[in-house]
């Protein structure tokens, strides 16, 4: 089987005015399914610029990038959402849920943009919100949840469609230490239970040690990629 | 798609009920146009309806007459003024033109009548039977006077309701009574049902029928017998009128011996042409009413689309995760139609509610009739549906054409 994710001498350039600001210089990168890999590098260093055309937000500039063997650099827009919608979850740092809507209904939403009935949607975003122990909160809106909860309903939305690759852009930055071990345990299970493939953007080495695979980016290129034996005696 | 449009009005309906009072304001111009609108419709139909029963009061499918005007030594006379129509006029109408099934003929003059100590000036018609029937006069009690009447110009009269009221006691019978008209007794044999005002707002209750012959030999004192005030026919149908018309306006011309240079010296109108008259203003009403229906659903549709552009940008972030989890640009611009179409409805809908209000209202304070057509509500509501449409697609459109990196990004 051919590789999840293949990037091909990746270019990413911004123009700001006058100038240009090269975000990406020349990214080439081999994903397999299942790895659990970290993103590091410091804010500047083109990691969320990666991380935003890996998750069919951006597309490249310049070179070729295929997902599970499709074509993503000159793909359209509806189809980009298509991606996103069949083959990728998000968990961000802030969250992102929809404020005053509940945890269930935060769960379903990429199923309703799936054309699943409202009966099956419920149903799987329930079962999504059991897996990371959120049984018996579906109907509290986020506000009543703490830090920690919202990141599971966030997480419960990124993997209620059953994706292949989920992307989590700092997931513990604005959690405390319990919290980000719980979250960072649940990320580890999906990955070795399930077999989905997660990039995690940190940086904190303690985070990254969850990971099997450590890239290390600076100046729009990765300059460091050491696979290793993740940290899994921290989670137990 | 159907559960995405379900899901997706009830996330509308929560959207906007959470913002109660700036949804409120934000309907209220839908509100007051889509009102102003209904009631006024059934204020105008209400008016029209009353039209046209006046116009129906006239008979069916009549036709008036006029003698034309006269010229003496260059003075000219008004409408009516010359006897140029005479009682042969209408026999010979009536033997020469088959489209008209009746034609009848009244000459008009105000008395003063007398019935013991009471005494009222009105109008006596001397008129054919005919004329009765022509312009549909039923009676509350006794009846016509018959062609035997006529022929013998025998005293009998029929009273309208106005004179009736005039002239009798409440309690006291009319039928049978002897009144005096120009110190002529008649003997009352029949009174008048109402027919109320004429189109031209004249009391058509207010009056006495007489036979023609009567008229003519004992009470009005004519220089001329067999000149009349006004001819009347009538059709079976109202698409014969046109033709009616011109048949007799030959048939006139003929017997008047008219050369072909002449003018008329008589005037025909119709039932139509009277009704027509009135149609006319009830139209300028619409198309003022039209006027402003317009202004204020185009308020109410800037509103809209002002707070939509503000929820826009309120929910940006929203929308990003919307994109990020897979939605289209057709789902994000959906969404927002829905919520201005939802709004625009709701508007609607409360504005039916204020118009009938305001209708009923305008019956209860003013007395003015008033019909709530199903029609004008059914186009109401689709009028606010396609505002919503028409307004919302711009926020619409902005909110889909996001960049979802950006709009993640927003703060």
């Amino acid at each position: 089987m051919a590789p999840l994710i293949v990037c091909e001498d990746i270019w990413k350039i911004y123009r700001v005015g006058d100038v240009e600001v090269k975000a990406l210089r020349g990214v080439d990168l081999t994903i397999e399914r299942g790895e659990f890999v970290a993103v590091m590098g410091t804010s500047g260093s083109g990691k969320s610029t990666l991380m935003n055309i890996l998750g069919c937000l951006d597309q490249p500039t310049r070179g070729r990038y295929q997902l599970d063997g499709l074509d993503v650099g000159t793909a359209k827009p509806d189809l980009l959402a298509e991606l996103r919608n069949r083959q990728i979850g998000f968990v961000f740092q802030n969250f992102n849920l929809i404020p005053r809507t509940s945890a269930l209904e935060n769960a379903q939403l990429p199923l309703f943009y799936r054309g699943v009935s409202i009966k099956e949607q419920r149903k799987q975003a329930a079962a999504a919100l059991q897996r990371v122990g959120l049984a018996g909160r579906e109907q509290h809106y986020p506000a009543q949840l703490s830090g920690g909860q919202q990141q599971r309903v966030a997480i419960a939305r990124a993997l209620v469609g059953a994706p292949s690759i989920l992307f989590a852009d700092e997931p513990t930055g604005n959690l405390d230490t319990v919290s980000s071990r719980e979250i960072m345990g649940i990320l580890a299970q999906l990955n070795r239970e399930d077999g989905i493939t997660i990039i995690l953007v940190t940086h904190e080495s303690d985070i990254a040690a969850y990971a099997s695979r450590e890239l290390v980016m600076k100046d729009g290129q990765v300059v460091q990629d050491v696979r290793r034996v993740p940290h899994l005696a921290v989670v137990q | 798609m159907v559960a995405f449009i379900l899901l997706t009005v009830m996330t509308a309906l929560r959207v906007l009920s959470r913002n109660r009072l700036r949804a409120g304001l934000t309907m209220l111009g839908i509100v007051i146009g889509v009102g102003a609108v209904i009631a006024m419709v059934s204020i105008g139909q209400g008016a029209r309806a009353a039209v046209q029963a006046q116009v129906a009061s006239m008979g069916t499918n009549v036709i008036i007459i006029m003698p034309g005007s006269t010229t003496v030594s260059g003075v000219r006379g008004g409408q009516g003024g010359a006897v140029t129509l005479t009682v042969g006029d209408a026999a010979d109408l009536k033997k020469r033109s088959p489209l008209l099934s009746d034609t009848g003929w009244a000459k008009r003059e105000v008395m003063q009548i007398v019935n013991g100590n009471r005494n009222w000036n009105g109008p006596v018609n001397g008129i054919s039977p005919s004329y009765l029937t022509i312009r549909d006069w039923s009676f509350m009690s006794g009846g016509a006077f018959t062609q035997t009447d006529m022929e013998g110009a025998a005293r009998v009269a029929l009273i309208g309701q106005t004179t009736l009221e005039n002239l009798f006691d409440p309690s006291e019978e009319a039928i049978g009574a002897t009144i005096r008209i120009k110190n002529v007794p008649f003997q009352v044999v029949g009174v008048l049902a109402p027919k109320g005002q004429s189109a031209q707002g004249s009391d058509q209750d207010d009056v006495i029928f007489i036979p023609f012959t009567t008229a003519e030999r004992k009470v009005f004192g004519s220089q001329f017998l067999g000149s009349v005030g006004a001819l009347f026919a009538s059709t079976e149908q109202s698409a014969d009128l046109p033709e009616a018309v011109e048949h007799i306006r030959e048939v006139l011309r003929t017997r008047h011996r008219l050369r072909a240079e002449q003018a008329d010296d008589f005037t025909i109108r119709t039932q139509v042409d009277i009704g027509k008259v009135q149609e006319g203003t009830s139209q300028t009403l619409t198309v003022m009413l039209f006027a402003i229906a317009s202004v204020s659903l185009l308020v109410g549709g800037i509103g809209i689309m002002n707070i939509l552009l503000v929820s826009v940008t309120e929910r940006t972030r929203e929308i990003g995760v919307r994109m990020a989890v897979g939605a289209k640009r057709v789902h994000i611009l959906t969404q927002f139609l829905i919520e201005a179409v939802t709004l625009s409805l709701f508007g609607g809908i409360i504005g039916v509610i204020v118009g009938i209000v305001g209708a009923r209202l305008t019956t209860a304070i003013a007395g003015w009739p008033t019909i709530i057509s199903l029609d004008s509500i059914v186009s109401a509501c689709i009028f606010s549906l396609a505002v919503g449409l028409f307004f919302g697609l711009y926020p619409a459109n902005k909110a889909a054409r996001l960049n979802p990196i950006e709009a993640l990004r927003y703060e």
